[in-house]
């Protein structure tokens, strides 16, 4: 019985009232039930449960990641139906695996959970999207791409997202980046101003945009000849 | 009652043989007092300094008491570029085609330590100041700067404008970028403007 319905037919709500948590221990405090149901459901393929400050963190086999986040969608004893976040930690350590991590939270049964999948170093960095389970994830990946150069296969459009496109100095994010980048000042500022900035728009953008058909037909011949600029 | 029709003492005579209406002064000044006491900014506000920018241009400060209650939000109208904040290098090409884009005479201010130095952020993705991409005539210092500040710096702008003068060749000669680099200045100036001073720490880098 959700809150619609207490409201409406006059009963009284089943479910207590959501409360924050105090004095929640850094580990050992309750799993969430998912968590559980995702062993019985997946065994081998979920590696590692842990429970840290009161939030459930599942280790997933990376070749599984989209299996079991699509089924802690559409299973209806889940319903995890908002991806709050998709991102990625590299540890110091040249030895830690990269991690990415997707933030699930299920608002039917007031749930949170971190799924996190560990890509070893030394072989390329590639992930399974889940743009197909939640479109929030287009976005989403389009970032962790730019920054930690992790290729999510299957995603639509993969470009950079934050740096331009023609960005040639790798992934800032990575513990290898210089924190002012790879080239000098000049240079930096060099390939910045030859950037186009009226290259913005992609041929999908301008489809699902619907502004393609709008278009002049002689910028809509150069536009289908791969010519990316929205002037 | 009722209206009165003005007196002949009102009327004033132009013609050529009175003294009266008449004013002499120096092109120059009549031209840069119209020109400062009508600056129209075209505001490029990108971080918090546009905040103070705004504060400037609400009724506590303002900046309207200087001619520039009118904001010009077309680059092609506008006198006055203030860059407000810190210009990240995928916005150098749009900041350097407005300025472009901009009618001479045109001036421009960089407002606040990012704009002026790149600030605190000296990492991969920020401009070490605008000026290694456009022409600056005034650097307003702050984080963010004060609205008093940034009145202080147009007022500079003003004095500065008014010492103009049309004699002087190439004060409106529009700066061409080298069209190989795309760059107006030396590298190695730009190099040297983006070094870190104060207690940066040095880093090497991995690549020239």
């Amino acid at each position: 019985m959700n809150r619609f319905e207490v409201v409406r037919t006059g009963a009284s709500s089943t479910e207590s009232e959501p409360v924050t948590q105090k004095n929640v221990s850094h580990r050992g405090a309750a799993a969430n039930p998912s968590a559980k149901a995702m062993q019985d459901k997946f065994g081998a393929a979920i590696k590692r449960i842990e429970v840290i400050w009161g939030e459930t963190v599942a280790y997933v086999d990376p070749a599984s990641v989209e299996q079991v986040i699509r089924w802690l969608h559409d299973d209806p004893s889940q319903r995890y139906d908002f991806l709050s976040d998709v991102t990625a930690v590299e540890y110091r350590d040249s030895e830690v695996p990269i991690e990415v991590v997707w933030h699930l939270r299920s608002l039917p049964y007031r749930r949170f959970l971190r799924i996190k999948a560990q890509l070893p170093k030394g072989k390329p960095l590639e992930i399974a999207s889940v743009y197909d389970i939640y479109k929030s994830a287009d976005w989403l990946e389009r970032e962790c791409y730019d920054m930690f150069g992790i290729r999510f296969t299957g995603h639509p459009d993969l470009r950079r997202l934050l740096m331009w496109e023609s960005y040639k100095e790798g992934y800032p994010l990575r513990k290898d980046f210089p924190l002012r980048g790879r080239f000098s000042r000049s240079e930096q500022l060099r390939q910045a101003l030859a950037q186009n900035p009226e290259a913005r728009y992609s041929m999908e953008e301008l489809t699902i945009a619907d502004a393609f058909a709008e278009l002049p037909t002689d910028m809509r011949e150069r536009l289908s000849k791969g010519e990316r600029t929205g002037e | 009652m009722g209206l009165t029709v003005p007196g002949e003492h009102r009327t004033v005579s132009y013609a050529p043989e009175s003294q009266e209406g008449w004013v002499t002064t120096r092109m120059d000044f009549l031209v840069n007092w119209a020109r400062a006491n009508s600056l129209w900014p075209m505001p490029f506000g990108t971080a918090c300094c546009a905040i103070e920018f705004m504060a400037t241009a609400a009724s506590d400060f303002d900046l309207a008491r200087f001619g520039m209650e009118r904001m010009s939000f077309s680059p092609r109208q506008a006198d006055v570029l203030i860059c407000a904040g810190r210009v990240p290098f995928k916005l150098a090409p749009i900041i350097r085609r407005i300025w472009q884009q901009m009618p001479q005479p045109k001036w421009s201010i960089s407002m606040g330590a990012c704009a002026s130095t790149g600030g605190m952020f000296d990492n991969y993705a920020v401009v070490q100041g605008i000026d290694t991409i456009i022409p600056v005539d005034v650097y307003v210092p702050g984080c963010p700067p004060r609205p008093e500040g940034l009145l202080y710096g147009i007022r500079m702008l003003q004095e500065k404008v008014k010492n103009e003068r049309s004699a002087d060749a190439g004060t409106r000669d529009e700066m061409e970028p080298d069209p190989k680099s795309q760059l107006y200045i030396p590298p190695s100036v730009i190099d040297e403007l983006g070094e870190p001073f104060g207690n940066s720490v040095h880093q090497t880098r991995s690549a020239p």
